[in-house]
C-alpha cells in the first residue's frame, strides 16, 4: 500500500484543501474498501453507519416498490459521496445501494465522525460546508430531473 | 390572373417547398424516427450541420427540423424527427417511396469547420442529439487526417435508456475517437451507465474548459443549466453555443413568430452565442 | 440596411418644382389621370361607419364634410355640410391590407403529384394610393424593412411595393389618439411620396397645395390644371400643419425608450395592463406595420393541398407554441411582447422603431388601453419590480 488512507482522505475532492489536522482526524474513523460490481454495499431500512467517499466506480441508488422492477434513481461515481444517512437519527438507510463498478471507496464510520465533529466544532463545521454543497448540487439535479425534460412535454 | 410557377422555375415564392422523396427510414426509438430524403425534381442549397428546414407534410402542415447528418459529406439529406403534433407524426408516418416538402436551409450552423484545431464538448439532450449528429461526423471526420491530439468529448442525457438516440452510432464514435458519456434520468437494474443530469457529468470531461468549445442542445432549461456548469467550469461564456427552439413558419424572417427579444431566431438563430445578453435573455421568462 | 424599394422622396431635386395649388376639380383630374395611366386608384372612402382605404374613381368618392372623433376605446364618424375632404384622422384600415393582404393562398398541389403551383397575386395592376396620411407613408417605409430589407423579401410585397404610386395628404385634423409628432413620422410630409397634397381650408370651397417627390408624380400633376403656389400658399401650409402639431394628443416620450423597455420587463405596470386587456389582437390587427403572419395548410376532399399564408398575432395563445406549450403564456408576457417589440427590440431587428404613432391601436383597443399611458407609467416607475406571485406567509 503506497497511499496512507490520510493521504486518499486528502486527495479526494470532498475533503480536500482540509488541513492536516482535520484529515487526521477523518482518518481515525475510515478505513478503505473495494467492492465488487453487483455487491450491495447497503440496503434500505437497514441500520445506517458509513460515509463513502468514491474514489473510483459507481454505485447505483435504487428504490424498491411492490410488484415494480427495482428503479435507479441516481448514479454515483468517481470524486463523489454516498451515504447521509448516518448524519441524523434514526440512522437508517433510505436507500438501497448496488455496485455497478468495481468500486475503491474510503468508508468513514458515522458515529465515529459525528462522534469527533460534535467534539470539535471547528471540525464539524468544515465537515458540514463540504458535505451541504454536495447536497445542494443533487438537490438541484433533482428539481432539474421532476421537470421531466425529455418527456412528452414540459411537465405535463 | 393568376400566374403559375411550377416548381423548378425561376421565381419562386419562400413559402414553396421542393419535392423530396423518402428513400430510407429508419426508427431510432418508439416515437422518434429518421427519414433519408432525395430530391424529386430538383435539391435545395447545402445544409451545414446546426442550421434546419421547413419539413411539409401535405396537406397537413409544415414544422422546422434541424438537419441531423452532414450533406456535404454524405449524400441523402436526414432527418431525425420525433411524434409530438400532427405534422411531426405524419412526417413519421409518411411511408419510403413517399413524398414530402423541403424549404431550405435556414438560420446559422454549429461553425464546426473553424473547431478542428479545437477541444470541443458537445451536450446533448434527448432530441437535442439529432442537431448535433452531423456535426459530431464532421468533427470526427475533419479531425482524422491530423490525427488525434484535440478532444471531441459526447456528452448525452436522454429521459431512459430506450430513448437514447443513435445507440449504435454512439459506440461507433467512440470507437472513432470520441469521449463518450451518456446519463439517463432514470434507469432499471442492468443499465450500467450513470443515472443522472447532463451537468454532473460535465466536470469529468477531460479538457481543458478555458481553451474548450461547448456546442449544447436540449431542451432550454438543460441548455441554461449545462451553460452555467460550463461557466462554472470556466468556460468563457462565448466559447458556448447553444441551439434555441422558436416557433417558425416561415424561416426566413418574415413571419414574425420567432422572435426572441433582439432576434428573430430564425435569422439570428437557431445557434447564437451564449453571451451575457443570451444569458439574460434566456434567465427572464416567457420572452 | 438599404431601403431596396424606391423612396421618391429622396430624388425630389430632380423632380420637384416650386410646389402649386389645384382646386377640387384639379384633384379629380389627378385622380382621373392616374386612372388613365393604368393605375387602380385606392383612397379614403366611407365604409361601415368608418374611412377606410377603397377603389375610388374621382373626388366624389372621396369623404367630403366626413370628421371623426376619436379616444381611447372610441370611433365615431359624423357628416357636416363643409367642403372639406380630408377632416379626420386615420381609420382602422391601413396601407398593410393594400400590400400585405390578409389572406392569401400561395399554393395548391394536386393530390397525386404534390407538385406546388404558386398562385400569383391576382392583381397585376399597379397602385395607386391617395389621400393617405403621412403617418402611412412612414409605415410603408418600415414595411419596406421588414419584409423587403432583409436576405429574403416577400415577394409579393415587393411586386406590389415596386410600382406603388404614393399621393399622400398631409394631416391637419389629428385625434386625440394621434401621436405622429412623438414619433417623427407626422403631420407633414417630407419624403416617401410621388405627391403630397395639402387641404387648405381658408375659403370656402377648399384649395390644395401640391408638392411633387418624384419624376412620375411631376409628369401626373403636369397634365392638371394649376398654378404656382404663393408665399400665402406656403404660409397657409405652414398653419395647416402648426395648427394640428398643437392638436396632437399625449406625447409618447421616446428617448432611450428601448433600453428602458429592456430594463423593466418586471416593472408592475405589465400586470396591471394585463389586467385589462383582452388579449384580443385588435392592436395588431389596426396597426399598419404588425405583419405577423401564419402559415397554414389545408386539404379539400379531393385531396388538393392548399397553402395560405394569413394575418397573425402576437395576442393569440398559439403564436409562440412549441412543442410543450406556448412560451407566452398569459396576457402579460403577449402584451409586454408586443409593446416591447414594438417600440423597443424592433430596432434591433430593423434599424427603426415599429411604431408611426397613428394612434389606431388606442382607438381601436375595446377596453380603451392607451400606449402612451402604459409607456409613461413604466418611465415614471423606471426600476420597479413586481411583488411577483404571493407568498404564503414566511
Amino acid at each position: 500500500m503506497a497511499e496512507s488512507i490520510a493521504e486518499l482522505i486528502g486527495r479526494h475532492p470532498v475533503l480536500e484543501g482540509l488541513s492536516p489536522e482535520d484529515v487526521e482526524q477523518v482518518a481515525g474513523c475510515s478505513h478503505n474498501i473495494v467492492a465488487e460490481m453487483g455487491e450491495i454495499l447497503f440496503r434500505e431500512g437497514d441500520p445506517a453507519t458509513t460515509l463513502y467517499l468514491i474514489r473510483r466506480g459507481q454505485v447505483s441508488l435504487e428504490i424498491h416498490a411492490p410488484g415494480r422492477e427495482p428503479l435507479v434513481i441516481e448514479t454515483v461515481g468517481d470524486g463523489s459521496v454516498v451515504g447521509w444517512s448516518w448524519l441524523f437519527p434514526p440512522y437508517r438507510w433510505t436507500l438501497t445501494g448496488r455496485v455497478t463498478a468495481t468500486l475503491g471507496a474510503v468508508a468513514i464510520d458515522g458515529s465515529c465522525l459525528r462522534g469527533k465533529a460534535d467534539a470539535d466544532r471547528a471540525l464539524g463545521y468544515v465537515l458540514m460546508r463540504r458535505f451541504a454543497a454536495i447536497m445542494l448540487q443533487r438537490l438541484l439535479a433533482t428539481r432539474l430531473r421532476l421537470l421531466d425534460l425529455y418527456g412528452d412535454g414540459a411537465g405535463s | 390572373m393568376a400566374l403559375a410557377a411550377e416548381a423548378g422555375s425561376e421565381v419562386r415564392h419562400p413559402l414553396t417547398p421542393l419535392r423530396y422523396r423518402v428513400v430510407g427510414k429508419r426508427r431510432e426509438t418508439e416515437d422518434t424516427v429518421t427519414l433519408s430524403l432525395l430530391p424529386v425534381d430538383r435539391p435545395i442549397a447545402l445544409t451545414r450541420p446546426g442550421q434546419f428546414n421547413m419539413l411539409t407534410g401535405f396537406g397537413v402542415g409544415e414544422i422546422a427540423i434541424s438537419i441531423s447528418n452532414d450533406p456535404a459529406a454524405e449524400e441523402p439529406l436526414e432527418h431525425t424527427i420525433r411524434a409530438v403534433g400532427a405534422v411531426s407524426s405524419a412526417l413519421c408516418q409518411t411511408p419510403p417511396e413517399g413524398v414530402i416538402g423541403v424549404r431550405g436551409p435556414f438560420g446559422t450552423d454549429w461553425g464546426v469547420a473553424e473547431l478542428s484545431q479545437t477541444d470541443t464538448i458537445v451536450v446533448a439532450g434527448g432530441i437535442g442529439l439529432a442537431p448535433l449528429r452531423g456535426a459530431i461526423r464532421a468533427l470526427l471526420e475533419r479531425r482524422r487526417p491530423s490525427g488525434k491530439g484535440h478532444l471531441l468529448s459526447v456528452v448525452v442525457g436522454a429521459r431512459n435508456p430506450s430513448q437514447l438516440l443513435f445507440e449504435e452510432e454512439m459506440l461507433a464514435w467512440q470507437r472513432a475517437g470520441a469521449h463518450l458519456q451518456v446519463t439517463v434520468d432514470t434507469a432499471r437494474p442492468g443499465w450500467s451507465g450513470p443515472v443522472g443530469v447532463v451537468t454532473d457529468q460535465l466536470a469529468r470531461v477531460p479538457a481543458d474548459f478555458s481553451n474548450a468549445v461547448a456546442l449544447v442542445c436540449g431542451p432550454e432549461v438543460m441548455i441554461r443549466y449545462t451553460a452555467r456548469a460550463l461557466v462554472d467550469l470556466g468556460m468563457p461564456r462565448d466559447h458556448i453555443r447553444i441551439s434555441l427552439e422558436r416557433n417558425m413558419q416561415c424561416g426566413v424572417g418574415l413571419c414574425g413568430h420567432c422572435q426572441l427579444g433582439p432576434w428573430l431566431t430564425c435569422r439570428d438563430g437557431p445557434v447564437f452565442t451564449y453571451d451575457l445578453r443570451a444569458e439574460g435573455i434566456l434567465a427572464s421568462p416567457h420572452r | 440596411m438599404a431601403d431596396q424599394f424606391p423612396q421618391p422622396g429622396d430624388d425630389r431635386g430632380a423632380a420637384a418644382g416650386a410646389a402649386r395649388i389645384v382646386d377640387g376639380a384639379g384633384l379629380d383630374a389627378v385622380i382621373r389621370g392616374l386612372r388613365g395611366r393604368g393605375y387602380r386608384t385606392v383612397g379614403p372612402a366611407v365604409r361601415d361607419r368608418a374611412i377606410s382605404l377603397a377603389e375610388i374613381s374621382g373626388v366624389a368618392d372621396l369623404p367630403r364634410g366626413w370628421h371623426d372623433s376619436q379616444s381611447p376605446g372610441s370611433y365615431r364618424l359624423t357628416r357636416g355640410t363643409d367642403r372639406e375632404i380630408f377632416g379626420w384622422a386615420v381609420g382602422a384600415d391601413s396601407v398593410k391590407r393594400q400590400l400585405l393582404p390578409p389572406r392569401e393562398v400561395v399554393w395548391r398541389a394536386g393530390a397525386s403529384d404534390r407538385l406546388p403551383r404558386e398562385e400569383g397575386p391576382a392583381e397585376s395592376v399597379p397602385l395607386a394610393l391617395v389621400g393617405v396620411r403621412p403617418c402611412e407613408v412612414a409605415a410603408l417605409r418600415i414595411l419596406d424593412r421588414v419584409l423587403g430589407g432583409g436576405q429574403v423579401a416577400d415577394p409579393r410585397y415587393a411586386a406590389r411595393r415596386q410600382d406603388l404610386f404614393v399621393c399622400t395628404v398631409e394631416c391637419g385634423s389629428p385625434a386625440s389618439t394621434c401621436f405622429c409628432t412623438s414619433m417623427g413620422t407626422g403631420p407633414g410630409a417630407e419624403s416617401g411620396f410621388d405627391l403630397a397634397i395639402t387641404e387648405i381650408l381658408e375659403d370656402e370651397e377648399p384649395r390644395y397645395l401640391v408638392r411633387v417627390g418624384s419624376d412620375r408624380g411631376a409628369m401626373v400633376l403636369n397634365e392638371v390644371e394649376s398654378r404656382p403656389a404663393t408665399p400665402q400658399d406656403e404660409a397657409a401650409r405652414q398653419e395647416v400643419l402648426d395648427r394640428a402639431e398643437s392638436q396632437m394628443g399625449l406625447r409618447l416620450v421616446t428617448d432611450g425608450l428601448p433600453e428602458l423597455l429592456e430594463r423593466n420587463l418586471e416593472h408592475p405596470r405589465w400586470d396591471q395592463v394585463a389586467s385589462r386587456c383582452l388579449s384580443c389582437g385588435n392592436c395588431t390587427q389596426v396597426c399598419p406595420t404588425c405583419f405577423c403572419v401564419s402559415v397554414e395548410d389545408t386539404t379539400d376532399l379531393g385531396g388538393t393541398v392548399e397553402r395560405r399564408r394569413r394575418w397573425a398575432s402576437c395576442f393569440e395563445v398559439g403564436h409562440s407554441y412549441i412543442h410543450g406549450g406556448p412560451v407566452r403564456p398569459t396576457t402579460r408576457s403577449r402584451y409586454r411582447q408586443w409593446a416591447t417589440h414594438k417600440l423597443g427590440t424592433w430596432h434591433a431587428q430593423f434599424g427603426t422603431s415599429g411604431c408611426v404613432g397613428c394612434g389606431r391601436c388606442i382607438a381601436w383597443c375595446p377596453v380603451g388601453i392607451d400606449l402612451r399611458e402604459e409607456v409613461s407609467a413604466i418611465r415614471a416607475g423606471d426600476g420597479l419590480r413586481a411583488a411577483g406571485p404571493r407568498s404564503g406567509g414566511g
